[in-house]
């Protein structure tokens, strides 16, 4: 005959457990949201860790041999270049170079670039990730010395000014994003051009206009689901529509448009812009619609008692106090619409393409397409150089999602000030 | 929301001022409807050109050879969807596995326990990770991800493509979706839901796992199925680092294509209209249009009815 322990005895006795219990979940809660967190950090990581790092580059000639023993290629001065290139490119590559302007008169810089590209032509042989360059260094030396002969290891960013301003090429040492950035900007402005105005002004019959009938709602609902049809999907309707269809229009046939880096077929940054102009259609129109919708109808009301038409509120009053809502919104729509890849590979997005674009009816690639080409190669440094360009891509995102960030914060200053 | 008729018609007002023709309205609002009605023929165009090509495929042939048969290869002309569907459900799988608990765990610590400045802090970074585009996510995959799983399973088992590695990092990709998603629904269960059993003496854990999770469950389930189709309708991450070439495996090591990864391959070479290959990416395309767009509006219907009772 146990006598049972007191109620309040059984109670904490369990009470201990539930808090040990409790106390161990928030742990494993915490470690969880850690690891998200962690998982942003190991994808910046992995990019950066690519973009830098050592690479063994060795050279046709030995840079040390083109000039006079004791000095280096970069002592020289402009004349002592130009001697070089007398001396060691064939007669008809100098005379070709010299028509398309004197060798005389060039800067000692375009001289070096010239050396480099015909006489030196450096190739990568290895290259190393950062990590491997900060804490390996010793190794890397030592297998420099014992898996190959010659060539200079030296520290690579293949983030630079020459990955920005030289167009694509096969040669990875001299190859960049020029042609790709050009194509981007081209792309989206004509993307913003075609989406802005649209979403806007679907958002205002949405909002300001339509009636609840079966018709607005069928809208209201497909807009919705627009906004989560696959990418691709956009892709394939811009290939059927735009690229096919209307090759007349989009390869700019039917205004006579012909020229160099024109395409014949549909498969333009006009066509692309289109594609991402009614991809990224849903958001904005869902932004705005939000937006158009946080301004009081108070104002509304007082701005028609005075007898303006419909269309006068909308235009001066809703649209103008909401106009840093909607720039918000489709700020986030043109920074997706600038990552978007796949619609793109799908439009026909040339694989190769030394010129920039130069007009809607231009052969186009954008920047996360390079990325695309680039990581698809076997040669490791064509990764380090679509880290390169990832880098770029990833800036030019950071900083319009600062703009937001910004943009926001100036917006609810005003309004706390007015309040 | 519209905002009523601006002017009620009263016997003292001429008529002329009442009924005063107003062309330019009339055109604006002709305009402005026709920007609205153009998410219409978005749609339209793409049912219209997914369904015609996708008809002229199935022509030749027949959707229970189409479904059925286990081998893709156009070369001899077999076009068995089942090799390209087992590919985008597997990567989808690990896409889950690692996406759902996780973004549930990251919910309910945002929701129930971090403190302000940690959400306050949290939360633009899981937005930052939903902001990069998917194509430095492939690249992750391919160059971080990849090497990584190689080396701890072993170089030979594991091939350079792998469903493991794309499923993984898509995961990573809609983490952030469903970790907002169920926050959401979370927070939005009513207080006085959650002060009830805190009065009856449960603990935080108590309240969030018996009855903050139970009551907004509908919310996390739609989280769970908006996320599925992200992942089934995901292309660049599948494309770069699952491989290239159908194959009908589900062991996570080798390499298989997708639905999306097979459409991306093929369009970006060299294709010619009516043939069978364009006409193919087209059906494919169809089968996932249809998918996505059923576990889309299954998605929304249970956001819908999970409204209707908080509300």
């Amino acid at each position: 005959m146990n006598p049972s322990p007191p109620i309040s005895g059984r109670l904490d006795s369990r009470l201990e457990e539930r808090r040990r219990k409790s106390g161990r979940w928030r742990i494993i809660f915490l470690v969880c949201t850690i690891v998200s967190v962690f998982f942003l950090a190991a994808l910046l990581a992995g990019i950066v860790n690519q973009a830098f790092g050592y690479v063994l580059v060795q050279t046709e000639e030995d840079p040390a041999k083109l000039v006079p023993e004791g000095e280096t290629l970069s002592e020289q001065d402009a004349q002592g270049l130009s001697s070089i290139l007398q001396e060691r490119l064939s007669r008809r590559l100098y005379r070709k170079l010299d028509t398309e302007a004197p060798l005389a008169e060039r800067s000692r810089a375009e001289l070096l670039g010239i050396i480099d590209a015909e006489i030196l032509k450096p190739h990568v042989i290895a290259t190393w990730s950062l990590f491997e360059s900060i804490f390996f260094k010793p190794e890397i030396m030592e297998s420099v010395v014992r898996d190959y002969q010659g060539g200079s290891l030296q520290f690579r960013s293949w983030v630079s000014a020459s990955l920005l301003s030289s167009s694509q090429s096969s040669d990875p040492l001299r190859s960049g994003i020029r042609g790709a950035l050009l194509g981007s900007l081209l792309t989206i402005l004509f993307t913003i051009l075609f989406a802005l105005p649209l979403g806007v002004a679907a958002a205002v019959w949405l909002e300001e206009y339509a009636r609840d009938n079966w018709l607005n709602r069928v809208i209201r609902t497909n807009i919705y689901n627009l906004a989560g049809v696959p990418s691709i999907i956009y892709g394939m309707l811009g290939l059927a529509l735009f690229v096919r269809a209307m090759a007349p229009l989009t390869s700019g046939a039917i205004f006579g448009v012909q020229s160099e880096g024109t395409s014949l077929d549909g498969r333009t940054v006009l066509s692309a812009s289109l594609s991402l102009a009614l991809l990224i259609l849903p958001i904005i129109i869902i932004n705005a619609q939000e937006a158009m919708r946080a301004v009081p109808q108070s104002l509304r009301q007082s701005s028609l008692a005075l007898g303006a038409t419909r269309w006068q509120t909308v235009w001066h009053h809703v649209l103008p106090a909401s106009a840093d809502r909607i720039l918000t919104g489709a700020v986030l729509a043109i920074s997706r619409a600038l990552g978007e890849t796949a619609p793109l590979v799908v439009v026909g997005a040339s694989t190769f393409l030394s010129m920039d674009p130069t007009g809607p009816f231009s052969k186009f690639t954008t920047l996360p397409i390079q990325i695309y080409q680039w990581s698809a190669r076997p040669q490791q440094e064509f990764r380090n150089l679509a880290a390169g360009a990832i880098v770029v891509l990833l800036v030019m995102l950071l900083s319009l999602n600062a703009s937001v960030i910004y943009m926001r914060a100036k917006y609810s200053n005003k309004k706390a000030a007015s309040q | 929301m519209g905002c009523g008729n601006p002017s009620k018609p009263t016997d003292q007002l001429p008529r002329t001022l009442l009924h005063r023709p107003r062309p330019g309205e009339i055109i604006i609002q002709a305009l402005l409807f026709l920007a609205a009605s153009i998410s219409i023929f978005t749609t339209l165009g793409i049912v219209a050109s997914l369904g015609l090509e996708a008809f002229a495929f199935f022509r030749k042939i027949s959707l229970i050879d189409f479904f059925t048969d286990t081998v893709w290869q156009p070369a001899i002309e077999r076009y068995g969807i089942l090799p390209l569907l087992s590919a985008t459900l597997a990567t989808s799988f690990w896409a889950m596995l690692l996406a759902l608990p996780l973004g549930l765990l990251v919910a309910i610590y945002l929701s129930e326990y971090a403190p302000r400045r940690v959400r306050d802090f949290l939360k633009p970074v899981l937005e930052l990770l939903a902001g990069i585009p998917t194509v430095v996510y492939g690249y992750f995959a391919l160059n971080t991800v990849t090497p990584l799983i190689r080396n701890l399973f072993g170089r030979q088992r594991v091939d350079v493509y792998n469903t493991l590695s794309a499923g993984l990092v898509m995961g990573i990709l809609i983490l952030p979706l469903i970790a907002s998603m169920c926050e959401d629904a979370l927070s939005s269960v009513p207080r006085s839901l959650k002060e009830g059993a805190y009065a009856m003496g449960a603990n935080k854990l108590e309240v969030s796992l018996t009855i903050v999770v139970p009551a907004a469950f509908s919310g996390i389930a739609a989280a769970f199925i908006l996320g599925l189709s992200r992942a089934v309708g995901e292309t660049m991450i599948v494309a770069m680092a699952a491989g290239a070439g159908p194959n009908l495996t589900l062991n996570p090591f080798k390499s298989a294509e997708t639905m999306t990864g097979h459409i991306v391959r093929i369009s970006g070479g060299d294709l010619s209209y009516d043939s069978m290959d364009y006409q193919s990416l087209f059906a494919i395309a169809l089968v996932l249009f249809i998918v996505t767009l059923g576990l889309n509006m299954l998605s929304s219907r249970i956001v819908r009815r999970f409204r209707e009772v908080y509300e």
